[in-house]
């Protein structure tokens, strides 16, 4: 299967054509997606439009893009104009985006072609896709594993090969941990990197967008083409400039205690995590102990936080003004009933939960307290990457788990994300690369953490690790 | 009986005059417009949009809060107000709450009763505001509401007061004196019948002497600052017969019924809300450059109050000459325009003063030129003094240097040249007066008579015949003397 960087390339090369491309994806999607599930609408007819304007674009000595002819998906919580998006839920059943959000239209500023819409857990909040309103997706290297969440219909369908690039937002974990449980790449930007204009709000202080891919340069390619400043976005920042140095000599990375002491991660994931730290340092980078006291209270904070946060955002689904509306005898009664019809059980639990922290008599001991520990995690990171350059540690604390393995208890799934949410309450950028597979042939995913704005070492050391 | 004393406070809220909203670039202005046609993904709550701050709202915010006095924030915070209506996209108010643009600042006041009081100011805070339904249109189906969402998004300011006021006569006169302050500064239109200025009073007595009550009753629905004056006096009796019944008045949000002249509760339901505040994570912490905020300070200049006083002072105006003249900050600079320069050739303020607040703002207002543009639009102030100064030595009468104004204003000429070209000139050779009385004498033989005999209300008849003959030329004072001279013969 070709990579994003290869089919740009050949297309530009005047070697094949966007439309070629997108045919022998469309069939592969064909195939197999019935099985998969990662897609919840394939955009084909605009999809096939699209790569004929760049193949005419091309023809008549047009400047191809930097992803010409690429094709990708994105999670069903980006706006595409013209295009329906739900966050699969039922409340948005119907809605036809009226606008593009920025990083898709960045990526069609590329030249790329996008090719539908990719399952998720409800408005995001999840950790297996499990929660989404319409289907399951099956993990490509196992189906009868989730694919992880909530981004899971982006990393399969990356892994199942739809595509070499597909987009997915993290709040807690949500690019991280799918991309781990499927074996692709995935990244969490820095906050305010990439612009979340058109991005449905789960949890604005928290949610990034960012890209999946199959390899380390793809990866860092669509982050290229995704990040920059936004005017419609205010907590958007002016992208980090290109680094000069390469490959991973010199670096210092960072073992948290935390990360590889206790029960946190089973003994294969952490043993496959430590290979690829050992990995690192035979190509030159020194590994330094450090400690992050207090990532241990960085779930329930990374809760309240996320769900005060969701209750504000997911208010506007009010059955008023678009989606999915009941009828009711009067306004409070069409505000239960689309909301209670509306959302799934988990949107509704994350809206009550969120709703009690902020109220009146919760705020201070919920809500501030949750932001207080938010700044203790943050200064926890500084200092470590006083000693280190990156942190590295688990993606998730196992492989991917069997459908409905995680049972009712909503807190054993809010567990999985004990790795990868301190990373967003902390601003940082946060990538999991694939680090092998266990026993059973579940991939394991590595995660590298590092400042803000230092994208640019960590595509290297990525490249590196990948490479070497 | 207890002597009780009112305890006052407002809530105002001002649009700002801004061409777009608060956090989208859709025109701000447009409430004649078609509904729903200034509208897009952010004001009307899409899923993704986001809110950008518009700088020209935030620098009118911070040139309200200068001519408040208030102490203005160079960082405060946006928060969410959340709660569920059909004219609030979003299902929550972007606003501010802990860290208001402008803190506290005060507003001086006239007592009725001679003196001034300052009334202090609480907070001035930036807000969007919601969109407008329509119950049971026209032509609509009853059971229906429609929402526009033109003004969603729109800026508002809301100014808190302290409860500083103890009468309806002083909250009248602080809201009245805080509409002049923010046209003065230029940030709000001001006109309450459509909107751009509401205000809610807050009302609670105390034993005289006491403490603070223990309670407050919050009214709504005031459309005018004399709605307001009534709902405080009513609100006023209501609570003191209440009281002195043993009874106690609980904490409430009432609506005044303009027609039946009284408060009504407002539906428990709709005053008890957790707003479940917290800092908007979608706009960073708003920050005024000290260098911005240093700009606007210097620009602020005189407030209403100074400028009154100084036009008492500098220029020997009455109180009520003052307060027409520094109704806007445009007019009083005009104004003072026009007295600096006569007082270069000689002229007093009183000529000036007569042609301002007479034939001047009698064009001004039929052509509604709007503060900003009389710079622009109105007459030279050296046009205007020429003329006052003309009309002032009896060069030309009263009616004829109206006529001269008028010209002079048209065409931007010199009022002397237009005199003499249009024959204006007042006349006072005592030749030709004379040949006018005796016309007027010949044709009204008994009013002669009358004067003759003693009765001087005769004089004004053939005074008037007089001025008629001579095309208005005449100089009406001449002229009187020429026909008593006559007569007296």
């Amino acid at each position: 299967m070709l990579t994003a960087k290869e089919i740009s390339k050949a297309i530009a090369g005047k070697k094949t054509t966007a439309a070629e491309v997108l045919e022998s994806r469309l069939k592969l999607i064909k195939e197999r997606d019935g099985e998969i599930g990662a897609f919840l609408e394939v955009f084909g007819e605009t999809a096939r439009a699209g790569a004929a304007a760049v193949d005419r674009k091309i023809a008549a000595g047009g400047r191809p893009g930097r992803l010409a002819g690429v094709p990708v998906a994105i999670k069903d919580n980006l706006l595409y104009s013209g295009h329906r998006m739900t966050c699969a839920s039922r409340i948005l059943e119907g809605y036809v985006a009226p606008y593009t959000a920025t990083a898709v239209q960045r990526l069609l500023d590329e030249d790329a072609v996008i090719v539908g819409r990719t399952n998720m857990d409800e408005f995001a909040m999840g950790s297996s896709t499990e929660n989404s309103a319409f289907k399951r997706t099956r993990n490509p290297a196992n189906p009868d594993c989730v694919p992880g969440g909530s981004s899971g219909g982006s990393a399969a369908a990356v892994a199942a090969g739809f595509c070499p690039i597909a987009l997915g937002s993290d709040t807690g974990g949500s690019i991280r941990q799918p991309a781990a449980f499927c074996g692709v790449y995935g990244l969490r930007p820095t906050y305010g990197t990439v612009s979340r204009h058109g991005l449905t709000a789960f949890a604005s202080s928290l949610d990034q967008v960012g890209p999946l891919a199959s390899t380390a340069e793809d990866l860092q390619l669509a982050f290229e083409a995704l990040a920059g400043h936004d005017p419609k976005d205010s907590t958007s920042v002016a992208p980090p400039a290109a680094g000069s140095r390469a490959g991973a000599a010199g670096l210092r990375i960072g073992l948290p205690k935390e990360f590889f002491s206790g029960d946190n991660a089973d003994e294969e994931t952490l043993s496959l995590t430590k290979a690829a730290a050992a990995a690192l340092e035979r190509l030159g980078a020194r590994l330094v102990e450090v400690t992050l006291p207090h990532v241990r209270y960085a779930v329930p904070a990374y809760h309240v936080v996320a769900a005060s946060e969701a209750s504000s955002n997911l208010g506007r689904f009010d059955g008023l003004r678009y989606g999915f509306s009941a009828p009711g005898a009067d306004l409070a009664e069409v505000y239960k009933k689309t909301r209670g019809l509306g959302f799934g059980p988990e949107v509704k639990r994350r809206i009550l939960l969120g709703t009690c922290a902020l109220s009146a008599g919760c705020h201070d001991a919920y809500y501030l307290k949750a932001q207080k520990v938010r700044t203790l995690i943050k200064r926890d990171f500084e200092a470590a990457f006083e000693k280190a350059d990156f942190i590295i540690g688990p993606t998730a604390p196992t492989p991917a788990f069997r459908f409905g393995e995680k049972g009712p208890d909503p807190l054993a799934m809010y567990l999985s994300d004990f790795f990868t949410v301190p990373c967003s309450l902390a601003g940082l950028c946060g990538v999991s690369a694939p680090a092998g597979r266990n026993a059973a042939g579940l991939p394991v995913g590595v995660q590298l953490l590092g400042r803000p704005f230092s994208e640019p070492v960590l595509f290297e050391l990525l490249k590196a690790l990948q490479n070497g | 009986m207890t002597d009780f004393e009112p305890v006052i406070g407002l809530e105002v809220h001002a649009q700002l005059k801004t061409a777009a909203k608060l956090f989208c670039r859709c025109a701000a202005g447009g409430f004649d417009a078609p509904a729903n046609t200034n509208i897009c993904p952010v004001c009307t709550g899409q899923p993704g949009a986001l809110p950008a701050a518009n700088a020209g709202a935030v620098e009118l915010a911070v040139r309200a809060g200068l001519a408040l006095n208030c102490r203005v924030n160079e960082v405060s915070v946006f928060v969410r107000k959340n709660y569920f209506y059909p004219d609030l996209p979003k299902a929550y108010q972007i606003s501010q709450y802990d860290l208001p643009l402008c803190g506290a600042g005060e507003i001086t006041i006239d007592l009725k009763a001679g003196g001034t009081k300052k009334v202090r100011v609480r907070r001035a805070h930036l807000e969007e505001d919601a969109g407008k339904l329509l119950h049971s249109p026209a032509g609509g189906a009853q059971d229906h509401t429609l929402a526009d969402f033109n003004r969603s998004g729109v800026p508002l300011l809301e100014i808190v007061s302290e409860p500083d006021l103890n009468s309806a006569e002083e909250a009248y006169s602080c809201l009245t004196e805080l509409k002049l302050l923010l046209q003065w500064a230029g940030v709000c239109g001001c006109d309450m019948e459509k909107g751009e200025l509401r205000c809610d009073v807050n009302v609670s007595l105390r034993p005289r002497g006491a403490a603070t009550p223990g309670y407050k009753v919050e009214i709504k629905n005031l459309n005018s600052f004399k709605a307001a004056r009534d709902a405080v006096s009513y609100e006023i009796s209501r609570q003191a017969a209440a009281l002195n019944n043993g009874e106690t008045v609980a904490r409430d949000t009432r609506l005044w019924d303009e027609k039946a002249r009284r408060t009504e509760p407002m539906r428990s339901k709709e005053a008890a809300c957790d707003y479940r505040y917290f800092p908007e994570p979608d706009l960073p912490p708003l920050r005024v450059a000290p260098e911005l905020l240093a700009g606007l300070k210097s620009k602020t200049g005189d407030l209403p109050r100074e400028a009154r006083a100084r036009f008492i002072r500098d220029f020997a105006l009455n109180a009520y000459e003052a307060g027409v003249v520094a109704s806007t900050r445009e007019l009083a600079a005009y104004a003072e325009a026009c007295m600096r320069h006569a007082a270069t050739i000689g002229l007093g303020s009183k000529p000036i003063m007569n042609l301002l607040g007479g034939e001047f703002l009698a064009r001004v207002n039929e052509n509604r030129i709007a503060p900003k543009d009389l710079a622009e639009k109105a007459i030279r102030p050296e046009l205007l003094v020429k003329t006052a100064a003309l009309a002032s030595s009896g060069k030309v009468s009263a009616s004829a240097a109206k006529t001269l104004f008028a010209r002079a204003w048209e065409t931007g000429r010199d009022p002397q040249a237009l005199l003499e070209e249009l024959g204006l000139a007042q006349v006072s050779d005592p030749a030709q007066l004379e040949a006018w009385a005796r016309e007027a004498i010949a044709a009204r033989p008994k009013a002669a008579q009358d004067l003759k005999a003693g009765n001087e209300r005769a004089l004004g008849p053939l005074v008037g015949l007089l001025m008629e003959k001579s095309a208005g030329k005449a100089n009406p004072r001449a002229a009187g003397e020429v026909i008593r001279k006559i007569l007296g013969e």
